[in-house]
């Protein structure tokens, strides 16, 4: 297990550093030059350019560059904004919060959803139920983000009105973050009325955000199941006469999951990608919206520094799912 | 005791959220978060909107909706003979807002105006540089100008400060009008100082602007009370709201949903629906802006008008207006300015389509191929380049002349494009800054101008002369007639196809009043009201 571990740490590093090179380059790749494009329509005269420049370090040779961004990253300086002047890594933790309640919630509706179907679609096996859940998840799958985030506020926020268009919470409600998780600040604060304006607020995004791991999920969920359903460990459970449910519930299911669990911790990613398009949508305050803002404002500093970060939540995520999947499974620790 | 502290927070909020209920509150859907509450650092018209235009004021103001130059915290002014020196007159008795993070001590002063101005210039002011805030360029006060023209702020009594010029420059009364030039507090500041937190000057803004602030939620809300010591008088509006929505379907969304009572920036697409709904209504404006394409004047034919004006009237611009803004819209330019800006002349026309006579002095003047340059990038004044260029390039095909278009990134555009000895026909296009004329004028199509944002390389000497004579002239009404004439001959020498300044919207529920729409650009909430 401490070996499994240990392979799986080492090879942490070198992701690592291929992140910190891929932040850096993709903001030096980009054709434009990025003092040109802060100054805009005016432009900057030449002498302001060069003072600038040097101010920014753009001046150095960009190994140099790429050596100060490193050190700066080693030591936990993600640096300062271009736009807002403060630093990034406080702007972060400000947003995180929001991102991880929304994600939280999308996997939620995800799972609740997902693995039932999953389960369902397999037990009842080429029925019109698993053809037709096969086929929606499909099209969940390859639904555009933007599309459906749109579609869903302009019927039910616009058309029936049960939904609030986009926030967090209703503006009546002006409460100080504690935590900054919506749902658990408004518990503190004891107040039930915004508690439920947080949850509506939840609903629609979390739907969005949370449709393409609802579709992942479904069919894993399903795959997983058919092929421990055919298991000869099963035959015995149903020769020995247990019923469908007990079968189907606790040996089969227990078995199947260990694959869905991986998978909904590989969603982390899917997540955070959605999450930009979703947050920028339904106008959540989270670091997706946050790194589409910081793009638009050629805030090169915000965007290499988020994606730093971004990409280190997700390998950690990665990492912790490894080492679960290790735990649930000894077939994996053994070899 | 942590039990307690829960308890009390809970009271705190409950508090504020009965005041909350019982005030007049509106809510405004902006589209995007401020960098920061320090008009002076940033740059973008969403950043004033929530700073400048709510939180502080000026010397001088923009007249609501207008370009016009009006009193603000200066009463009055002078402007020496020689146009060099400025005096200004403070109203006096002006308050600085009171919250729970600044309480005032004084009035507003002559020291607030010097150090307003001082700080964006002056290194050895603890506050121009990174003590402040890091990576500071205060863009505005150089984009202006500003530390060629001005000399030096003196504070002549309380009540009372001196401007002097180095040079007669007649813009200056507007550029004390824009954002930038907004007047902070020197006593928060010099507090802000002592107590080592000099950053929460641009978190925690003060001024002597309409609404005060009350909270920020990072992308989220901006919350703000109305100003109760206002030297204008207390708004109407006890508390004013800004939510964050970028995404402009989901904006709209919430005003017809009754969730904000003012959105700007519709979608084209989203127009129609706008117009049919009942409870809100669509204002419109022409934008303070101008799209464009430049020739290059220097380079063989281009160099005579006659051909830049054929390649003009080859050109269908109704249809590619048309093409371009969809339901949007956009008022054909007859001038580099637009009609909402003062000395705008009725009289000039732009050429009329009239691809016959284009045909002929074209072949005439052997121009058979031509260089078309468009960028990936949607500006207001021109939301695709490329689809202009398709069109221009077939509209120029059927009088025989071939373009081909060139591409590139919007900053290697802008940067190759300014080269002086660039060949062909350039789109660009130009947002105006402060209202003065001078400002489009002078920007783009200044001799000094050429290699800078000069796109045609243009440097005519009747044009020239007229321009920087209205520049030293402080009387508008002459300047007025300076700048016509200035149009007049922009006209006839034509350097650059003049195609449109874009309309800008914002939606509004119908039971709000006061709201205009401004030409600047940006969105004023003082002189709004709401009827429950």
């Amino acid at each position: 297990m401490l070996r499994y571990l240990l392979n799986k740490i080492a090879l942490v590093i070198p992701t690592l550093i291929g992140i910190t090179i891929c932040a850096f380059a993709f903001v030096r790749l980009l054709p434009g030059d990025p003092i040109l494009a802060m100054a805009g329509e005016h432009g900057v005269a030449p002498a302001r350019y060069e003072q600038l420049k040097e101010q920014f370090g753009y001046n150095l040779p960009i190994w140099q560059q790429y050596a100060r961004y490193v050190g700066e990253v080693a030591t936990g300086d993600f640096g300062v904004s271009i736009s807002s002047k403060r630093p990034v890594m406080e702007e972060f933790k400000t947003l995180f919060p929001a991102t991880l309640e929304l994600s939280f919630f999308a996997m939620i509706f995800a799972m609740v959803l997902g693995i039932p179907a999953g389960i369902f679609a397999a037990v009842k096996r080429g029925s019109w139920f698993d053809q037709s859940l096969m086929g929606t998840a499909l099209v969940g799958y390859s639904m555009p983000i933007f599309w459906w985030g749109l579609l869903l506020i302009i019927f039910f926020s616009g058309y029936l009105g049960w939904t609030p268009v986009s926030g967090r919470i209703g503006l009546q409600f002006f409460l100080k973050p504690i935590t900054g998780f919506m749902t658990i600040d408004t518990l503190i604060y004891g107040k039930w009325d915004a508690f439920r304006s947080a949850l509506s607020h939840l609903v629609l995004p979390a739907i969005v955000l949370g449709t393409i791991p609802l579709a992942v999920i479904a069919r894993q969920t399903r795959s997983a199941m058919l092929e421990v359903l055919g298991e000869d460990y099963v035959r015995t459970a149903r020769a020995k006469g247990l019923s469908s449910a007990r079968v189907i519930g606790v040996h089969a299911l227990r078995n199947a999951l260990i694959p869905v669990v991986t998978t909904i911790g590989l969603q982390v990613g899917t997540l955070l990608a959605g999450a930009i398009l979703t947050e920028t949508i339904f106008a959540w305050p989270g670091i997706g919206k946050w790194m589409v803002d910081s793009i638009f404002k050629r805030d090169y500093v915000v965007v290499q520094s988020g994606l730093l970060l971004i990409a280190l939540i997700v390998m950690a995520v990665n990492l912790i799912v490894d080492v679960l999947y290790a735990v649930i499974n000894p077939r994996i620790r053994a070899s | 005791m942590k039990k307690k502290l829960t308890f009390a927070a809970a009271l705190l909020a409950a508090s504020v959220l009965s005041g909350v209920a019982s005030a007049k509150t509106l809510v405004y859907c902006s589209e995007a978060s401020p960098a920061n509450f320090d008009p002076g650092t940033t740059t973008g018209g969403n950043d004033f909107d929530a700073s400048s235009r709510t939180v502080y004021s000026r010397l001088v103001e923009f007249k609501h909706g207008g370009t016009e130059i009006e009193p603000g915290l200066a009463d009055k002014w002078e402007i020496s003979d020689d146009g060099l020196v400025y005096t200004f007159h403070l109203h006096p008795g002006v308050k600085f807002q009171t919250t729970d993070y600044f309480k005032p001590t004084r009035d507003l002063n002559a020291d607030d105006v010097v150090f307003s101005f001082d700080r964006q210039f002056n290194k050895e002011n603890p506050w121009n540089g990174e003590k402040y805030l890091p990576n500071l360029t205060w863009d505005y006060y150089t984009g202006m100008d500003m530390p060629k023209y001005v000399a030096k702020w003196e504070k002549v009594d309380d009540l009372t400060v001196k401007l002097t010029l180095t040079e007669p420059n007649a813009p200056m009364l507007a550029n004390l009008g824009m954002d930038f030039a907004s007047i902070v507090s020197k006593e928060y500041a010099e507090q802000l100082e002592k107590s080592g937190k000099m950053a929460d000057f641009s978190t925690k803004p003060i001024g002597t602007g309409p609404f005060q602030f009350v909270d920020y939620q990072l992308d989220s809300v901006i919350r703000y009370a109305a100003h109760p010591d206002y030297f204008k008088g207390k708004e109407k509006i006890d508390d004013l709201v800004f939510a964050i929505t970028p995404d402009a379907t989901a904006r709209i969304q919430k005003v017809l949903a009754g969730e904000c009572d003012i959105a700007p920036y519709p979608n084209p697409a989203d127009i129609g629906t706008i117009k049919a709904n009942q409870d809100v209504t669509l204002m419109d404006q022409a934008g303070l802006n101008i799209g464009y394409m430049s020739y290059n004047t220097t380079v063989p034919p281009l160099d005579k008008p006659e051909v830049r004006h054929a390649l003009n009237q080859a050109i269908d611009r109704e249809a590619l207006i048309k093409s371009l803004f969809q339901d949007a819209g956009a008022t054909p330019a007859d001038n580099l300015i637009p009609p909402t800006m003062w000395s705008w002349d009725k009289d000039v026309k732009f050429d009329s389509y009239d691809p016959e006579a284009a045909k002929k002095v074209l072949a005439d003047a052997g121009l058979k191929e031509i260089q078309l340059w468009a960028s990936d990038r949607v500006r207001p004044y021109n939301p695709n380049f490329q689809r202009a260029a398709e069109l221009i390039q077939a509209d120029w095909a059927k009088v025989g002349v071939k373009a081909e278009i060139v591409n590139y990134e919007w900053t290697k555009y802008r940067e190759e494009g300014k080269k002086k000895d660039r060949p062909g026909a350039f789109q660009i296009g130009w947002t105006g800054d402060n209202g003065d004329p001078d400002n489009f004028f002078a920007t783009l199509f200044a001799c000094s101008a050429i290699g800078v944002s000069n796109y045609s390389s243009w440097c005519d000497k009747d044009f020239e002369d007229l321009i920087q004579k209205a520049k030293k002239t402080s009387d508008q009404a002459e300047r007025t007639k300076l700048y016509e004439q200035a149009q007049v001959v922009f006209q006839k020498q034509a350097p650059a196809f003049l195609m449109a300044h874009s309309q800008v919207y914002a939606v509004v529920r119908k039971n709000v009043s006061g709201f205009m729409m401004d030409p600047l650009g940006i969105h004023r909430f003082d002189g709004v009201d709401k009827a429950e």
